[in-house]
């Protein structure tokens, strides 16, 4: 799987470059409409790669990870609200709440595998839900946090505030680039192949002396603080902190993201991020039933197309090939 | 402390409704392996038909037995046409799988029924309130939920424990392959089972309805209460489905009278100790991989 990826990598090597470039020129060919679009697609596809790190390299299927998404974008509303906008002090706050947050719902958590580990984090992602709409003073209840500043660098004179579409899909891309440059360095490292041994046989890395449990600990930790921290920026850029962020329904889509995109492979569920949330901004100047269509999207990928656009594309390629 | 009494009665009304979801939807996963996600969307979905039933003709006896023939039917046909296909290729595909109907169930239900929170009158034969000796009130039909509770867990259990059928439900729980070779037809029984289930979350979802309200959101509200009654109580185990549900109940119940906005947080610890002491659950056998 791994050696793929570097195979591919070497293979396309202008694709990074291709993609900065790509990135980089957005604002100049296309509207703010696009822009926004844009800025939304780039949030949820590190979202994405997040939980992929969780359900395609360690085999740990997570149907709450709304819950770091949606809870990192409340620590920043409210750091934000309260203490100050200046991304230096609210990305570290919320990095480090989240991976609070990870510790502690991760040690009850990985004590399950499997469906059960399914059942608890969707569990523990409606019970934040839950919280998050009925702890009013904090959270604002139903109505969530409104009335967020736009983040900033810098003090006083020599600050520079992301105001405006435009700057802020710029800070995107930059947080996009590095926190997935991140992800994909953490799934390439050695740390990264063990999750995988994990994910294909846990015993067999248990009786080579890996500390299964801390190493499954670190990724669900990783997973949570990256979403928690994508959460931040989808937060400033609704200058809105909403309970809808926690909600089980976008737990299911970032997971349909995943499974659509191909899970194991980062660029995948990438792709599978950018392509519903370009599906559904399409679709839904014709229809409010995207709800529904995102279910019937889940129910026949699930059931003709397992492995998503990235395993039928592979299946394509690889035909006539001997198998293995 | 004259609070505390009615809360209690309302803990065990709670308690018994989660019973009747869980008990279904334990039995499911212990025949089949199957977590149904959809599970909450079929109780929210037999209060609405109850609703419109009890909108066209007034009554609820009526609702009350078109609902569970209507949600078993929709179960059995789900089971017949795409959740069977799924049996051979692992949980997380069946899981996805459920998953994906829950949405759809929930957005075509707030088309239908729309986005408001409805009321549903009790039955008249059960209105009015019951009086506890001057110290305390409790209306009629929350007695009535537990009483009927009640004998529809001992109707469960006589029907698993001292029937043939219930053998064959409870061979399939262990070993499903084994029950298949002696003779039975094992599909009949797990569309059985599932259809059973769907019917059961249905009236459930009409039984509630009167107590909570209906309203989209319902049906993720009680399927997580669900959740955590079979994690607590242990899976596949309807002694488990019991005793989680009246806990869970009580505790639910109890957190929002004392602390309403950390409710839910009650619930968690429950399943946090239960998950940190005894991870199968408290009845369960099996081991929570």
């Amino acid at each position: 799987m791994t050696t793929n990826v570097a195979r591919t990598a070497r293979r396309n090597r202008w694709a990074i470059p291709g993609l900065v470039l790509a990135l980089v020129a957005v604002p100049f060919l296309l509207g703010t409409f696009e822009v926004s679009l844009a800025t939304t697609a780039l949030i949820f596809a590190v979202f994405a790669m997040s939980l992929d790190l969780l359900v395609g390299y360690t085999g740990l299927v997570s149907l709450g990870h709304a819950a770091f998404f949606g809870f990192g974008g409340y620590v920043a509303a409210y750091t934000a609200i309260h203490l100050t906008g200046n991304l230096v002090v609210v990305l570290p706050v919320v990095a480090g709440a989240t991976a609070v947050l990870a510790v502690v719902l991760g040690f009850l958590a990985l004590r399950t595998s499997g469906i059960y580990f399914l059942m608890l984090t969707l569990a523990f992602g409606q019970m934040l839900f839950g919280l998050a709409v009925k702890w009013t003073p904090v959270t604002g209840g139903s109505d969530g946090l409104a009335g967020v500043p736009a983040p900033f660098v810098g003090i006083g004179p020599l600050s520079y505030v992301f105001a405006g579409r435009v700057r802020f899909y710029y800070l995107v891309v930059v947080a996009v680039l590095a926190l997935g440059w991140f992800l994909v360095r953490v799934v390439r490292s050695p740390f990264g192949h063990a999750l995988v041994g994990i994910k294909d046989n846990e015993e067999r890395l248990a009786s080579l002396g890996y500390d299964t449990w801390r190493y499954k600990m670190a990724a669900y930790v990783i997973a949570g603080v990256v979403a928690g921290l994508v959460g931040a920026l989808f937060v400033f850029f609704n200058r809105h902190a909403a309970p809808e962020n926690l909600f089980w329904v976008v737990s299911g889509e970032v997971l349909l993201m995943v499974i659509i995109g191909g899970a194991g492979t980062m660029y995948g569920p990438a792709l599978g991020a950018v392509g519903v949330r370009l599906f559904e901004s399409y679709v839904s100047s014709y229809t409010d039933r995207w709800q529904t269509l995102l279910g019937l999207l889940f129910v026949a990928f699930v059931l003709f197309a397992p492995g998503g656009i990235v395993g039928v594309v592979r299946r394509w390629r690889n035909r006539g090939r001997a198998p293995g | 402390m004259d609070q505390l009494l009615p809360q209690l009665v309302n803990g065990l009304v709670l308690g018994l409704l989660l019973f009747l979801i869980a008990a279904g939807f334990s039995l499911i996963f212990g025949l089949m392996d199957v977590i149904n996600l959809a599970h909450g969307s079929f109780l929210l979905f037999g209060g609405y038909v109850g609703l419109s039933v009890i909108r066209a003709t007034g009554n609820f006896w009526l609702a009350a037995a078109v609902v569970p023939l209507v949600t078993g039917a929709v179960g059995l046909l789900i089971e017949v046409t795409v959740l069977r296909r799924t049996y051979t290729r692992g949980h997380l595909i069946q899981v996805l799988l459920t998953l994906g109907l829950a949405l759809i169930a929930a957005d075509l239900m707030r088309w239908n029924w729309g986005a408001y929170v409805e009321s549903v009158d009790a039955p008249a034969a059960l209105a009015g309130l019951v009086d506890f000796g001057g110290v305390f009130q409790v209306p009629l039909y929350r007695l009535a939920i537990i009483g009927f509770g009640l004998v529809m867990a001992g109707a469960l259990w006589v029907v698993l424990e001292r029937t043939r059928l219930g053998a064959v439900v409870r061979a399939g729980v262990l070993d499903r392959e084994m029950v298949a070779a002696l003779g039975i037809d094992i599909d009949k029984v797990v569309a059985g089972v599932f259809a059973l289930g769907t019917a059961l979350a249905g009236l459930s979802g009409l039984l509630a309805a009167p107590v909570t309200s209906l309203y989209p959101g319902l049906d993720f509200d009680f399927l997580i209460l669900a959740l955590v009654v079979v994690v607590v109580g242990g899976m596949g185990s309807l002694k488990g489905a019991f005793w989680g549900a009246l806990l869970v109940g009580m505790a639910d119940v109890l957190g929002k009278a004392y602390f309403p906005e950390f409710s839910l947080f009650a619930i968690f610890l429950i399943m946090a100790i239960v998950l940190l002491v005894r991870p199968q659950g408290l009845f369960g056998t099996r081991e929570a991989t």
